[in-house]
Parts: C-alpha cells; structure tokens; sequence
C-alpha cells in the first residue's frame, strides 16, 4: 500500500488489517470487553458471599462463575492487554514501521478472540466450565466432569494459545531484528525489554501447557489414560504441567506493567531511571528464575520436606529481583521533579499495592506457613494485590501514559485522579479484609460459610469494595466520552517524555516514522541532538523539543499489504475447535480452511509496491 | 553453474562425512544395546552418543557452527529449559532413585 | 522487501530459530511424560512385548539421511544447481515419506496385537509422543513437497535460498527429536 494514499476506513479494512497500531487498538477494545465481563461475574461473586448463608447463586453456578471469571482475567483479558500495549508501543519504541510478521500479528489476534469467544458461547449453551481456572485432574476427568463444560476450557485456551505462541514469536524477533539504527540493547526502554522477555517466557511457557491441555483433552474425548491412576498414572502431573507454565504465566502478566512503570516514573520524575542495567537484568533474573519455583503451588500436594524446600527457597529468591525494581522506581523518585498526572498517580500506586502483595507472596513462599493460607482467601488477597495492584494499576497507567499518543487527544486529569482513586480504594477495600478472612480459615472455592466464624465483617466489606470497582469505571467512561467531543490535542510529546514514540504525530501515521531515526543514546529525547543526521540542521536545539514530522516522507516506505487470509486461517482454526466437540465433519472441513489459508497466505506477496 | 558437480562442492564432502558418522553412531547405539556385558552401563553410553548425534545434527546441518551466537543462544536456551524441566520433574517423580 | 536487520540475521530464520527452541518445550513435556510414566503401566501389553528394535533402527536410519538429503538440497539451491535442487528435495521427502510409512505400519501392528490409543499408559504416552512428531514429520514432507513444486514449476532458485534453509532448519528439527526419542523411547525400553 503506498503510504500516500489516504489510510482507509471501515469494517473490511478492520478485517484485514495487519497495521501494528490497529491491531493494538483490537485487543485492547476486546480485552477491556472481557475484563468487563469478567468483573461483573466477579461482582455476582461478591454478592454472592456478602453475608453468611445467601443463596444469590446456587453452588454449581458459583463453581462456574469463578471459573469464567480467572480463566477470563487471565487469558482474555489480561494478556490481551498486554499484548495491547506490545503492539501499540514496541515498533514506535524501537523505531520500526511496524513488526516483524504483520499478517502472523492479525492472525494472533483473531485466534485470541474466537477462542475468547468459543469460551463464552458455553454460556448460552448452559456448558460452562467449573473446574476453576486451573481444572485440577481429576476432578476434570470425564467421570467427574461428563458434559462440555471442561472441553470448552481446554479448547479455547488451546486455540488462544496458539494465538500467544505466535504472538511471543513475532515480538521476539520485531525486538531482536527492527530495532532503528543505533539502538543497541542496553539503550532499548525498559517497556520494550520487557516485552522482549515476556515474549521468551511465553514461547517457553505456553508449549507446556498446551501438552497438558491436549493430554487432557485425549483423556476425555479419546479414553487415554494421562492422568487415570487406575491406569498407573498420576494426575499430579497436570497441577505440574499447569504451573510450569502457570507460574510463568504470572510473569507474563507482570513485567509488561513493571516495564510501563519503568517508562513512566522517570518521565514524571524528571530524572533519568535509576540503575538502568539493574533494572534490566533483574527483568531477566525474574524471568529466568520463574521457571524454577512452580512447585510453590503445590506445597499442600506433599511431595516431601526436600522437593518444598527447594522450590520455597527458590521462591524466597524471585523476591530479590522483585525487590530491587522497587528500590529502583523509590529511587527514581526520590529528588526528582515529580508530576502527579494519572500516569504518575498509577505508577506510584503500583508501587505500593505491589509492593504489598509481594509481601504476602513471599509469606506463602514458606513451606509450613503456606499450608496455613493455601486455598485460603489469604491467597486470593495475595494474588489480587498482584494482579489488580500490579498488572492492573500498570496497565491503566500505561493507558493514560499512551492514550494522548495513540489518539492525538489529551484526557481530562481531574476525571484520571478520580478514576485511579476509586480503583486504589477499591482495590483495598475488597481485597485486604480478605488476608484476615483468610487467616481466619476461610476457604476459597466455597459457595457460602456459616455464620459466627467472624467472617461476616469482612465479606461484607470485600462486597462493598467490589462494588466501589464497578463505581470506578463512571469516571473513566465519562473520560473517554468527554475526550471523543472535545479532548484537547495532545501534540508529539505531551508529557517530555525520552523515548522514540514521541518523536512521531499523535496519533502517528500509519507508515510510524517519515524517516527512521537513529539513537546515539538511551533516553534520546532529552538529549540535544539525537537521529536524523540529514536533518539536524533544521532543528532548534533543546532536550525534549518535539521534533516537527514533515507530511510528506523524504524516502520511499514500504509498508506491509492488508490481508484477509488470517482471518481465513484463524475461521478455519475455530472451525476446528467446534468440531473437536463432536462433529469430525466440521473439523475436517476446518482443516481443509486452515490449509486453503495457510497455502494462501503463504503464496500472496506480503509488501506492496513502492509508494511514489 | 553445472561445471561444480555435487561431489566437488567442499561442503558436500563434510555433509556427507556428517552423515556417515551419524549412521556409525546410531549402529553403535544398536550394538551396544544388544551387548550383554555393557548393560549397567548402558544408559550413560547411550545418552553420550545421543548427544553427541545432537550436537551434530545441530552444528553441521543446522549451520550453528558457522551461523554466530544468536541463533546458538536461542537454541540453547530452549534446549536449557526443556532439558531441566525434563529432569526436574523426572526428580520429582523419582525416577532417579531414593 | 525486508531490509538490513538489527542482528544480521533474516526475520524468517530468527522465527524459525525461535520457533525451535519453542518447541524444545513442546517435546521436552511429552518426553518428561513418557519418562515419568516409564515402568508404571499396569495393563498389558507392555513396551518390551511390542518394540521392534530392528525394523525402527531401518526407518530411523532412512530420517537420519534425508537430513543429508535436505543439506544437500540446500547446497544446491544456493549454487543454483536446480536439477540437483529438485533430485535432493525430493528424496528428502521421499525419505520422510519413507519414515512415516514405516510409522503407519508400526502403529497399525500394534493396533492389530492389542494396543489401541486407549488401551493404556503405555498407548497413551507412545502413540500421543511419537504422533506429535509423526505429525512434525508429514508436515515437513508437504512442506517440502511444495518447496520442489516451485522448484519443478520455475518459481524457485538461488533468490530464494532462505526460504529452502529455514524448511532445513525445520527439518533437521524433527530429525533431532527423532535422534532423542529413538534412544529413549526404543533402546532404553
Ligand atoms: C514476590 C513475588 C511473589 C511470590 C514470592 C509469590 C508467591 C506465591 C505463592 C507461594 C503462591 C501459592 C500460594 C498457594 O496457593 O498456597 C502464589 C499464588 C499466586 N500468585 Fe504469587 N507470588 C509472587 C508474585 C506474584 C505475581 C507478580 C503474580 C501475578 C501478577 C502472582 C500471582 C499469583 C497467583 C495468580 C496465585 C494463585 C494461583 C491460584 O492458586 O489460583 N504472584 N504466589
Ligand atoms: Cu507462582
């Protein structure tokens, strides 16, 4: 497609699409949809729980309700997020026109979101899963699970996966190949290092569980015998194959927001980050180190004093490179010209919930501790300070950070405070009574509990958080709503931030950079003179003096042609996976699209032809 | 272009000794297995030549040796992890004894 | 139209690359579930009644060398020797073809003496871990058969060198596992 021509518009263009910042836009619309959805069976959850004793929800619905609501939060809602922020921010970060694999991205978001999709269709069809978002063996065998439910699980997030394994592929190589002349690692944004973890973690990860997945998927369609120990195996081993990839999963989820935070502290604090390569490789340690500790959920199965000592010992370490990130965003601040915009306002929020959540994990990273608070609601706070504290709070943060950049439109402060401070408080009411009703005994998973165990308060409490989450959302809608009339224009670099993405016009041109930079130095921006030698001479000096983008690019760009065939292969995916439910038909039809896209898609010239 | 037969080209020769000590160590392999005498030590031998055809495979044919560090890490770190998880878990099934 | 990369090294072949050391994971937890299930099946048949040592060491020696096959094939291409582009390509597909008969036989002799997919541990961890790289294995041949139309048809030479490597790489991938589980699987039964 020649850059020059205008970018086109409408629903086919959506649908064939394999520009980097659409596809971005995509996720993330699908992504808040579902963490919507899922916070509401969240809430119905709370409700349910309010009081000792309520039937809002019978036991079986509950059972499926919290397992829609974790397998939604964490496979479609949050990595969609994340990977939201991956395709919106890397190749701007890096200085590309757009990722490696523009049409292997498309395909990446549309197997994600049929297999969202395929999960939620079990609702009409009364056949939601109830395994919780793990699906313990053999409690989802098919004599103690007969019915769809369990298959859907195992289907969408098989399909989804795929989507993930491509997409952790596709990051990798934009960041190790795209990277704009002179942009060695150790001057890439921590954002973009992050990404380029996750995405190692995720090819790493995923493979595992897609074993599990399909070992359990055989031992319910095909009579196999995985996880049967009538059959002399053990169905342990799925809580293994679960939580070597689960506990990655958790990094997953969590350095993408500790990258944004890296990237946003020091822009509001006036000060470059604090330890940069500290800051890197502790990322890498933590990556690295995760595959190491997944028996930590597992210390209640009792696989002896030495198989718990060393996973808990192993855990116990995570916690220092987790720890020396926050000294590092503390003393980033610290001295600093601190700006609280909402960014700022998330990051530093962040900084402290996590913080606290990270406590609690390395209290139940004690073997003989833990056994006190496993499938306690000490876990659940934990892992909501985490996950709500962390990858949320980081992901709103990176929201606000960006939303001037992918829009060209400022939001309203005064609303972004409101917004973060109902979320702070609502995160704390809901989640820290938990720790006592937790200590207290109070098992999660359970429908109800009885009255007069001194668990009441506390429910309550958590219900009323719950529900000052769902009030949080008013301020950010009407945000989005004030913004869509009348939001300010946002300009290149609204916010004096370093990196390269606030070099181009917000939003950016579809083609991202008229001329691609080069990078002499970390943080360019707030250095005179950094990139285009050829035209230097034009420009006023100055750090962070936004750099003028002419309309009209100095070289030819090639940018990447639309293409439906993802589509294609993604229908022919889900054609498959409808299939798998009994219908060999289907799946061999789905096959046959697979591979009529797959052969397509191999043979259609993938670059268009030079624009004039 | 035809002037350079098959046979002449220089790295022919090294595919094809490659492959020949690849064929040697898998009959090997196979001697060793039926080899009485060897039995206590047979799992170490074996796993010796298995990785020693790895290693092969993956320098020569798959060009590590000569393709430079990057691909080497990528690769070696996938075969990194799998390989502990492997054994890791083999540990925690006991397959190793006690 | 891909220009110069940051790493020197094609985008499609650093994916592949990558792709393989992703899929390590993949076999590494089919591999550590057959060995952790090892010597636990409790319904007969058994490994040791089945595994024909002599027949698999055959089909492994013909994977083995339509490795060979593919390097030469990829010698030639880039020389741009395209009758031996196409002679190599193919027996490199007929070789792997080759191998997936000598599976289909294999799976369809245990069938036949008792051990379908369902019958036991033992089915289950072997039919599922050497199907998945059967599965591997067929996927290459179409891939390569495809590699050799182009080939056939005039559409593929020395320009497109890379596309046959990184086919290569793939291929010698599956040849590597093969190499683990034949030990594994078959001599340390
Ligand atoms: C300082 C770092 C951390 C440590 C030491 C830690 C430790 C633990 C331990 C030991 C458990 C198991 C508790 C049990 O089930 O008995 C656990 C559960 C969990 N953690 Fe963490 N954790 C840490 C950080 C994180 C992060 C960053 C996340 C995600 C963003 C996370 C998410 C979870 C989740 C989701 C669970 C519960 C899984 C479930 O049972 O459903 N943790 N953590
Ligand atoms: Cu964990």
């Amino acid at each position: 497609m020649a850059m020059t021509d205008a970018h086109p518009t409408g629903i086919w263009s959506w649908l064939t699409t394999v520009d980097h910042k659409r596809i971005a836009i995509m996720y993330f619309v699908v992504g808040f949809a579902f963490l919507l959805v899922a916070g509401f069976e969240g809430q119905l959850i709370r409700l349910q729980l309010a009081a000792p004793g309520r039937d809002f929800l019978d036991p079986d619905l509950y059972n499926q309700l919290f397992t829609m609501h974790g397998t939604t939060m964490v496979f479609f809602a949050g990595m969609p997020l994340v990977v939201a922020f991956f395709n919106f921010v890397v190749p701007l970060q890096i200085g590309a026109r757009d990722v490696a694999f523009p049409r292997l991205n498309a395909f990446s978001f549309w197997v994600f979101l049929f297999g969202g999709l395929f999960l939620y269709a079990s609702i009409p069809l009364r056949a939601m899963p109830d395994g919780g978002w793990f699906a313990y063996m053999p409690l989802t065998n098919p004599e103690y699970s007969p019915g769809p439910g369990i298959d859907f699980y195992v289907l969408s997030l098989l399909i989804s996966g795929v989507g993930s394994i491509a997409g952790g592929l596709n990051f990798l190589v934009t960041i190790l190949n795209m990277r704009a002349p002179g942009m060695t690692f150790m001057r890439m944004p921590l954002f973009t290092w992050m990404a380029l973890i996750v995405s190692a973690l995720i090819l790493l990860a995923f493979p595992p569980f897609t074993v599990g997945l399909i070992f359990m998927l055989f031992d319910r369609s095909f009579g196999t015998h995985f996880f049967d120990a009538a059959a002399g195996a053990d169905p342990v081993l799925w809580q293994h194959l679960f939580w070597v990839f689960g506990h990655p999963e958790v990094y997953i989820l969590i350095l993408p927001a500790f990258g944004i935070v890296s990237d946003v502290i020091p822009t509001y604090s006036r000060k470059i980050l604090f330890g940069y390569p500290v800051v890197v490789f502790s990322g890498v340690l933590i990556a690295f180190l995760g595959f190491g500790v997944w028996v930590h959920h597992m210390f209640s199965v009792g696989l002896g004093p030495v198989v718990n000592a060393v996973f808990g010992g192993a855990t116990m370490l995570i916690a220092i490179p987790t720890g020396i990130k926050i000294f590092n965003w503390i003393a980033t601040m610290w001295g600093g010209r601190l700006r609280f915009r909402t960014a700022m306002l998330y990051a530093a929020g962040l900084v402290a919930t996590f913080t606290i959540g990270g406590l609690s994990g390395v209290m139940h990273s004690s073997p003989p501790a833990d056994l006190q608070q496993t499938d306690t609601y000490f876990v659940v706070a934990h892992f909501h300070y985490v996950l709500i504290g962390g990858t949320v709070f980081g992901l709103f943060c990176g929201f606000y950070y960006w939303f001037p950049k992918a829009t060209g439109r400022m939001l309203h402060e005064g609303l972004g405070k409101a917004h973060f401070w109902l979320t702070f408080l609502a995160l704390n009411v809901t989640f820290f009574p938990m720790h006592f009703s937790g200590l207290l005994g109070m098992p999660r998973r359970t429908y109800t509990y009885a009255e007069g165990l001194g668990l009441d308060v506390f429910n309550l409490i958590s219900t009323i958080g719950a529900f000052i989450f769902t009030l949080s959302f008013v301020p950010l809608v009407w945000n989005l709503w004030r913004t869509w009339r009348r939001g300010e224009a946002a300009g290149h670099n609204p916010w004096d931030a370093s990196t390269l993405e606030w070099t181009t016009a917000s939003p950016p041109p579809h083609y991202n950079f008229a001329e691609i930079p080069t990078v002499d130095r970390r943080d360019p921006l707030w250095h005179p003179y950094i990139e285009p030698e050829s035209r230097r001479a034009g420009d006023e000096p100055g750090g962070a003096v936004p750099r003028r983008q002419p309309d009209e690019p100095p070289e030819p760009v090639i940018m990447p042609n639309p293409s439906y065939w993802p589509l294609v292969l993604a229908v022919g995916m889900l054609l498959m996976t409808i299939g798998a439910l009994g219908s060999l038909g289907l799946t061999l039809f789905g096959l046959f699209v697979t591979a009529v896209g797959l052969f397509a898609w191999a043979f259609e010239p993938p670059f268009g032809e030079e624009a004039h | 272009m035809s002037r350079h037969s098959a046979e002449s080209h220089p790295s022919t020769r090294l595919y094809v000794a490659i492959a020949v000590i690849l064929a040697a160590l898998t009959a090997l392999e196979v001697m060793v297995f039926y080899i009485e005498a060897l039995a206590p030590v047979l799992i170490p031998i074996l796993l010796v030549m298995m990785a020693a055809k790895f290693a092969l495979v993956a320098m020569f044919f798959m060009h590590l040796k000569s393709d430079g560090p990057v691909l080497t890490a990528i690769f070696a770190w996938g075969v990194f992890i799998a390989t502990a998880i492997v054994v890791g878990l083999m540990a925690i099934f006991g397959k190793f004894g006690a | 139209m891909e220009g110069p990369t940051s790493t020197g090294i094609p985008n499609r072949k650093l994916a592949m690359w990558t792709f393989i050391g992703s899929e390590c994971m993949l076999f590494g937890t089919l591999i550590a579930t057959y060995m952790i299930y090892r010597g636990r099946n409790l319904v007969p048949p058994y490994p040791h009644d089945l595994l024909n040592i002599p027949f698999i060491t055959v089909t492994t020696f013909v994977l083995l060398m339509s490795s060979l096959m593919m390097v030469l094939a990829l010698a030639a291409v880039q020389r741009n020797d395209l009758r031996a582009t196409k002679l190599w390509l193919g027996l490199t597909a007929l070789f792997g073809l080759i191998f997936l008969g000598g599976q289909y036989y294999e799976f369809s002799h245990f069938v036949h003496e008792g051990l379908p997919l369902s019958r036991n541990l033992f089915s289950s961890t072997f039919f599922v871990l050497t199907g998945t790289h059967g599965a591997h294995v067929a996927g290459g041949v179409i891939w390569l058969s495809t590699l050799l139309v182009r080939t056939v048809n005039g559409k593929l030479d020395a320009r497109h060198a890379e596309t046959v490597e990184i086919a290569g790489l793939y291929w010698h991938f599956v040849d590597v596992v093969w190499i683990i589980l034949f030990t594994l699987i078959y001599l340390l039964v």
